[in-house]
């Protein structure tokens, strides 16, 4: 470095030296006729595509001058609607845009990209906001987001459950449940863009809920919970999680586990008391819910909110319907039961077990005695195949299968087991027996395996059921029907199985056909058919029957309030539901039909009586 | 008798390098009295990262010094990193180093250009501009923007260097080598700059040091204070460097200062990029819609071109900052010792007084 006194040798001479920069050329780039050329990272304007954007509005929430909206671009560019997608994108308003590209960075679909050009010129001031759609690009890509470094948090925490090899010895629950820590790491990866309240069927308030856990604010959690979910415990261990699949994360990396968030949640708050959302002075009227499955219990906590007295029909000698009698204990417990049972125990529901409305009490006293009547009874009889000796001990239902382990404590169980059916049920029938097996044979010399008729591609199950049912040792074959069962001196000594050709017919309805050459023998002594569940209404007498409407697909009609075609009388859960029956939309349509009951018993106007 | 009168130098005014005032009161042409004014430039950068979440202020705080950005990026993300207890890959602490050193030889060049123009010397103003923006070019394909490049966040670096970057960022330090004797030529060993800075509105070593003076108006003076040397960040522990000192503490030691720091700024480029690491760039940081800070406070100080610069960050534990002080440097450089040097000297003296001192007004305002 040069010392003091070389600066203070001054001379004129030196500094004319520069005198001959005259004769270079300029070092200005002669724009126009000279272009620069931008580099890879340029943050210019904004390119979307989109079609591949989904609304979620993260770029908005981040965006640090609020020069994005969220606006309907159907007068300039049409939208393909697709599923877990809102009709919304973004619009820029380029006059507040400081190019600092965090839209880029938080964009959960990648859809969203800037590009080399930062050249628009317009007399009119309205003309700087637009929608970066694909046909407004001038150059390529620019600034893009990069997986590496990105401020969203791709990767899930991995729920810790039991192994295969203890799980199987036991009927306590497989999923371990998150730790505090693990929760709010997990609770931390949500952007809060609320994409996933479209795929819920009750359509829960999931970013509230989560940012509470996320502060450690777990009643309130709950109570967001609450408001449309009337058994968020039970949903939290057993929902079909539709939400997840339309979680944002999906397009980049892993969903938010929002069903083991909720469970987790509603795990720290022992007495769902404290959270509860509202609660209306008592109006006098009784309202009957006849059946105790997750529609008739929804329908019967927002009832009692709302301030009717309710009193729950329940057939059997324990509360939940299908959830209490054919959910396996090791995907949902007793206690969990109990304690969202409970809860509608201590705030005024009337239960009355063991009665089964048209035996016990009849139909016609309950609309007399009851100002209005909710049936959610469900599918609760499972459906037949017509297999030979099925009148014989050695074959039996899935739904009895699972009542007689879960409520009555059968635990004897033969060694060779069959199970007929690819959906979920079939999969908690054969875990079940696998367990059984481990306590019964210590896993000796025992095999379980399932038949169904769909192909891997296409079954119905789970793809987290039959993953674990695999790894705990059952054998799958898919893609045969059960042809004839084969007895020998009157005890079962197989199954005689066919190929299936297709399962569904040209118009996508469910009409199996095989290659009747084509067959296979299984051994087994016992098999249990899991293929689908039926209803009964035989409780309710002919004349009021005639009355009531069904749809094509030969469920009962209800209005969008979940009132039947006969006055008073509402309906909901399985029985209503076109869909795959699910616990979610059970919930959901028995919230549907509380609001509904609420407006008939207090001749809302504006309501559905008006 | 003379006259007394007023005169404004500013807000609109070619001696003044943004929106400020300097109100002066003159005696024919010798200044009496000087008051600064500043509000002209007020942007309450502070009081708007209170409504902003961590990540958003990403787009704020380069804004609060134009000249020099990068500054405001490091120490803003060094206060969030001290806060979260968060140490950052070794990488990032070189790519923070060379981006620094950059911007400060940028900023210097400007700064040289300002002051000779203030002589009338406005070549050196030319050739400054033309080569700071060689580095500008070498920033626009770094970081994607040439002037706010938002680079630098808590945890590291945005991104990782692209392929070639050593070899331009060598390029132009050895470009800039070679014309530093012409600069020298040109104005810091020109007799007309000697004759008009030296002995212009001396500073003494006490006096600098009671009025919180830092940088290079302090170094000119003699006192060795950096925050480079004091309180190493980044990647300052890694390289064996020195800072200069003059003793004068006038016009003219202040740009002699300047001019060896500038030279010094080029051998840490230098230095940093061949001994740079391979390997991460970032620490990963949460998610940015539920960044949530810890309770607590934090003050981190770079050296900027012009002194001290620091963040004092206040977290009340929610996601976004409770309180942000911003230590501008060129502060009390303008109020209390503008305002004293001023007095007594000639009004045509005042500009280059003022560029000496390198104040920066949007950082006296903010």
């Amino acid at each position: 470095m040069e010392s003091k006194e070389y600066f203070e040798k001054t001379s004129y001479i030196g500094a004319l030296s520069s005198t001959k920069y005259i004769f270079k050329k300029p070092v200005t780039v002669q724009y126009p006729k000279e272009k620069l050329e931008l580099p890879e990272r340029y943050r210019g304007f904004h390119v979307n595509d989109m079609d591949k954007c989904i609304g979620c509005g993260n770029c908005m929430s981040i965006c640090p001058c609020q020069a994005i909206t969220m606006d309907d671009p159907k007068e300039f560019h049409l939208v393909t609607p697709k599923e877990g997608s809102t009709h919304l994108r973004p619009r820029i308003d380029y006059g507040r845009c400081s190019y600092c590209g965090l839209c880029v960075e938080v964009c959960p679909t990648g859809s969203l990209k800037m590009e080399r050009n930062l050249i628009f010129t317009s007399q009119d001031a309205d003309a700087f906001v637009w929608f970066p759609a694909e046909e407004r690009r001038k150059a390529e890509n620019g600034f893009t987001q990069s997986n590496e470094i990105t401020p969203l948090e791709l990767e899930r925490v991995p729920m810790p459950e039991l192994e295969p090899d203890v799980r199987k010895k036991t009927f306590e629950e497989l999923i371990l449940g998150f730790s505090e820590e693990q929760a709010i790491k997990e609770a931390e990866r949500c952007l809060g863009c609320g994409i996933c309240i479209q795929g819920c069927p009750a359509h829960m308030k999931i970013p509230e809920y989560i940012d509470a856990i996320f502060k450690k604010e777990y009643e309130i959690s709950v109570k967001y919970m609450l408001e449309d979910n009337a058994l968020p415990g039970i949903c939290g261990r057993i929902c079909t999680h539709k939400c997840q699949d339309d979680c944002v994360y999906n397009y980049r990396g892993d969903a938010i586990q929002i069903m083991w968030l909720k469970r987790f949640a509603t795990d720290q708050v022992k007495d769902y008391k404290v959270s509860d959302p509202y609660m209306f002075p008592k109006s006098g009227k009784k309202v009957a819910v006849i059946g105790s499955g997750p529609s008739g219990l929804s329908a019967a906590y927002y009832l009692t909110l709302m301030g009717h007295s309710v009193t729950v029909f329940e057939k059997r000698s324990v509360p939940g319907g299908a959830l209490g009698l054919g959910i396996p204990m090791y995907r949902l417990p007793v206690y969990e039961i109990e304690k969202e049972v409970g809860h509608l125990k201590d705030l005024g529901v009337e239960f009355k077990f063991n009665t089964e409305v048209g035996k016990d009490v009849l139909f016609e006293d309950l609309m007399k005695n009851y100002d209005a009547v909710y049936i959610g009874v469900g599918l609760s009889y499972g459906r037949a195949i017509n297999l030979n000796g099925e009148d014989t001990p050695y074959i039996i239902q899935a739904i009895d299968f699972l009542r007689q382990v879960k409520v009555e404590g059968r635990r004897d169980i033969p060694k060779k087991v069959i199970v007929i059916g690819g959906g979920n049920v079939a999969m908690d029938v054969a875990r079940t027996v696998v367990r059984l097996h481990e306590i019964n044979y210590g896993g000796v010399d025992t095999k379980v395996q399932t038949v169904s008729l769909e192909d891997w591609d296409i079954m119905p199950a789970s793809k987290e059921e039959i993953e674990g049912a695999l790894e705990e040792g059952v054998v799958f074959n898919p893609g045969w029907g059960p042809k004839e069962a084969v007895f020998e001196d009157g005890k079962l000594k197989g199954l005689i199985v066919k190929k299936v050709k297709s399962v569904f017919d040209e118009q996508r309805r469910f009409n199996p056909s095989y290659y009747e050459d084509q067959t296979m023998f299984l051994e087994g002594d016992y098999i249990i058919e899991a293929v689908g569940q039926a209803t009964n209404l035989n409780f309710i007498p002919e004349h009021l029957m005639q009355q009531l409407k069904f749809t094509p697909r030969r469920r009962i009609w209800v209005d969008e309030f979940g009132e039947t075609s006969i006055s008073g009388v509402f309906a909901g859960g399985d029985l209503v539901e076109t869909s795959l029956g699910n616990a979610i939309s059970a919930i959901a349509n028995g919230h549907r039909a509380a609001i509904g009951i609420d407006f008939y018993l207090r001749n809302v106007k504006g309501g559905k009586n008006d | 008798m003379i006259r007394e009168y007023e005169l404004n130098i500013g807000p609109n005014h070619p001696g003044i390098h943004g929106n400020f005032q300097v109100h002066l009161k003159l005696e024919g042409d010798t200044i009496v009295e000087a008051k600064g004014n500043s509000g002209y430039l007020h942007r309450a950068f502070e009081k708007l990262m209170e409504q902003r979440t961590y990540l958003q202020n990403l787009a704020l705080i380069p804004r609060v010094c134009v000249p020099e950005p990068d500054i405001n990026e490091a120490a803003y993300a060094m206060a969030i990193e001290e806060l979260m207890g968060v140490e950052i890959p070794e990488r990032a602490k070189f790519i923070r180093t060379i981006v620094l050193e950059a911007a400060r030889s940028m900023a210097l060049l400007f700064h040289f250009g300002g002051t000779a123009a203030m002589i009338g010397n406005y070549t050196v103003n030319y050739w400054a501009v033309a080569d700071r923006d060689l580095m500008v070019d070498i920033f626009l394909k770094l970081t994607g923007a040439r002037v706010y490049h938002m680079y630098i966040w808590p945890g590291g670096v945005r991104r990782d260097t692209y392929p070639g970057f050593e070899d331009d960022v060598l390029g132009w330090v050895k470009y800039m080598k070679e014309r530093l004797p012409e600069y020298d030529n040109l104005f810091f060993k020109n007799p007309m700059f000697m004759h008009r800075a030296r002995g212009l509105a001396k500073i003494s070593k006490e006096e600098a040091l009671q009025m919180g003076v830092t940088g290079p108006n302090l170094k000119a003076t003699g006192v060795k204070v950096d925050v480079r040397l004091d309180e190493p960040y980044a990647a300052y522990p890694y390289l064996d460097f020195d800072v200069p000192v003059l003793d004068d503490g006038d016009a003219w030691a202040r740009e002699i200062q300047r001019r060896l720091e500038f030279e010094l700024s080029l051998n840490l480029i230098e230095q940093a990029v061949k001994k740079m690491p391979k390997g991460e760039v970032w620490k990963k940081m949460p998610n940015p819609f539920k960044w949530v800070i810890p309770e607590g406070e934090a003050y981190a100080r770079v050296e900027s071109s012009r002194g001290e610069y620091g963040y004092y960050f206040v977290s009340d534990g929610t996601d976004k900052p409770y309180r942000v002080a911003i230590r501008g440097v060129s502060m009390p450089h303008m109020y209390p010792l503008a305002e004293k040097l001023l007095i007594g000297q000639k009004l045509s003296d005042a500009p280059f007084i003022l560029e000496t001192l390198d104040i920066c007004p949007p950082e006296i305002d903010r």
